[in-house]
């Protein structure tokens, strides 16, 4: 199995393999699966995405382009920058949400685990299933708590008890106890932070691999935000987890890595194009940045 | 003094009352909307008072019970009740699917950009307006003769009924699931729904109160449509219940035409036969109403 994926090198032609592989189930690290053996460090840990040359035009003009990076398996990357530089373009990238945009075309190679997601073969479906997604806004449907969470498990057709795999998705994101006694009231009865919070248990519910959450606390307090920063961490442990934030505390608090993207006009200073300028451990990146960009906007001299 | 210092002296003034012209002018309009929703009401009102005033005595079991006849106090209306009622039951079952079906097609699949879509999408405006005659001869050439045959049943005339309204319900329905926010679809897609999951179990649910509220008015014309039902062939004199989609029938608004056109006398007043009609013309219309309207109320959702 770990030598079966580690051929795969991103740019190696791919083989036929109808969907995605569903022998890749999460929780499988790079390390063999033997007693007394150490996981793998951090550094030598398995990419679960591979982004090379990634360009995403709408209507033919490029939002974001030459974008090329390795996203690692269960740990925080952040996407900061700039409004406008195309961070959420590339978060959409990673789950085909963009596909549901007419007229956005993504060029470029996207791999998951050595898997191109945008071959001909591959479900768009199935690919969300494994690669979840919250939202800035929290969206919670117009059903109750427990109608929300058990939505995804029932159109998958996932077997098993369902008030279990509702308690489980609501205890992992930390959210049992506030709402066990109500679970069928309307989700829009909650607060902002407790409906992101569901919107992050419905996620989970479903099993995923990755989450990816495009904002998530920008239209939290700041107590909320604590506690979703709080939850990441501890959902690190078994999900890989991609950030776009616009607040670089964040990214500092919670992200292992960090992509700085910028913006740049094109040629004729009319079209905004956005690009990853750096991309690094956080620690690095916010101490010791190697572009004179990157360290003007985290100390903050601009953005 | 200088423009700033005026204005902050002016901050200091007590702040004053609304001037006399401005809250007349306010007042005015209020009661010219008032005047107009009164005139509306009034004009209804005296509509209903003086059909109530003819037909009230008259409408009684007897009344519902009794079949069509040439003598004015044996007569009733109960095969044309029963005539409305089955061409109502048709009406619905045709539009209801049918016109969700399309609205869903045309908000969810269609490819704006393509001719044919643009094509059907102008035109559904234009069939809402077409005079009701025009639908009556479509009912005689191609479903009474020519292609279907079905002859001047019941069928045929829910069907041409079902024609002339379904318009009004697929505006009515794009209209509703034009107004589910996106973000309830990405949801739903984000967690690896099709798009037909989505459809069913998110959108169409969120939507079925504006859909209801399209076959109200689809119904509520259809149930006083004459002309179109004439031409397909409904009988004037009926001593029967419709016994199937194939039996021939009449309607209640046909059956309130013919008393209304023969002449009366001492011997036989139809009048009071054609204003009881018409008052319970209007009781069917406001049941089915009522009941459309419980099933919206119960689906309603607050955003």
């Amino acid at each position: 199995m770990t030598d079966e994926r580690r051929e795969q090198e991103p740019g190696a032609p791919e083989r036929e393999a109808p969907g995605l592989r569903l022998d890749v189930a999460h929780g499988e690290s790079g390390a063999p699966a033997v007693a007394g053996v150490e996981p793998k460090p951090r550094a030598q840990r398995e990419a679960v995405f591979s982004l090379r040359d990634v360009m995403v035009s709408y209507g033919g003009k490029p939002a974001v382009r030459d974008i090329t990076f390795d996203i690692g398996e269960r740990e925080i990357t952040a996407l900061i920058g700039p409004s406008g530089c195309g961070k959420s373009t590339l978060i959409r990238c990673l789950n085909r949400m963009n596909d549901l945009i007419p007229g956005a075309v993504v060029d470029g190679k996207v791999l998951y685990h050595g898997q191109d997601l945008y071959a001909a073969d591959v479900d768009a479906v199935e690919v969300r299933k494994r690669i979840g997604m919250v939202f800035q806004k929290p969206n919670p449907f117009p059903k109750s708590i427990y109608d929300n969470i058990a939505f995804g498990p029932r159109v998958l057709g996932m077997n098993g008890d369902m008030d279990e795999i509702v308690e489980r998705a609501l205890r992992h994101a930390v959210l049992w106890d506030e709402v066990k006694d109500r679970l069928k009231t309307n989700a829009f009865g909650m607060s902002g932070g407790q409906q992101q919070r569901l919107c992050i248990a419905r996620a989970l519910a479903v099993e995923p691999d990755v989450i990816l959450m495009d904002e998530p606390c920008s239209a939290l307090d700041p107590i909320s935000t604590g506690k979703i920063e709080d939850l990441m961490l501890d959902l690190e442990k078994e999900y890989s987890i991609v950030i776009v934030t616009h607040n670089m505390q964040q990214a500092a608090r919670v992200s292992d890595k960090t992509a700085f993207f910028t913006v740049e006009l094109d040629e004729n200073e009319k079209h905004r194009t956005g690009r990853v300028i750096e991309f690094d451990d956080t620690e690095k990146m916010f101490t010791n940045p190697s572009d004179p960009r990157t360290e003007a906007y985290v100390t903050g001299k601009v953005g | 003094m200088s423009a700033h210092g005026e204005a902050v002296a002016a901050s200091r003034r007590p702040i004053a009352r609304p001037t006399s012209g401005r809250r007349s002018k306010d007042v005015g309009f209020r009661l010219a909307l008032l005047g107009c929703l009164g005139l509306a009401i009034l004009l209804l009102g005296v509509l209903l008072w003086d059909v109530a005033a003819d037909g009230v005595d008259r409408l009684n079991f007897d009344f519902i019970t009794s079949f069509a006849s040439i003598n004015a106090d044996q007569a009733g209306i109960q095969a044309a009740l029963t005539g409305t009622l089955w061409l109502m039951g048709v009406c619905a079952a045709f539009i209801i699917p049918v016109g969700v079906a399309t609205a869903i097609y045309l908000e969810e699949y269609a490819d704006n950009t393509k001719w044919y879509n643009r094509l059907i999408e102008v035109n559904i405006q234009n069939l809402a307006a077409v005079p009701s005659i025009v639908y009556g001869i479509l009912g005689l050439a191609f479903l009474v003769r020519g292609p279907l045959s079905l002859g001047p049943v019941i069928l045929a005339g829910g069907l041409t009924l079902g024609l002339l309204v379904l318009p009004v319900v697929i505006i009515a329905g794009r209209e509703a699931i034009r107004a589910v926010p996106p973000s309830i679809r990405e949801g739903s897609m984000a967690l690896g729904a099709t798009q037909w999951q989505t459809i069913w179990r998110q959108v169409l649910p969120a939507a079925v109160p504006g859909i209801a509220t399209g076959v109200i008015l689809s119904l509520s014309r259809a149930i006083g449509e004459t002309a179109p039902l004439i031409v397909v062939g409904a009988a004037t004199f009926v001593a029967f219940n419709p016994e199937g989609l194939d039996s021939n029938f009449t309607a209640m608004p046909i059956q309130i035409f013919d008393w209304i056109s023969r002449p009366s006398n001492d011997v036989n007043n139809y009048l009071p036969l054609a204003a009881a009609g018409i008052l319970l013309l209007m009781i069917v219309l406001l049941c089915m109403n009522a009941v459309a309207i419980w099933l919206r109320n119960r689906y309603e959702q607050k955003w």
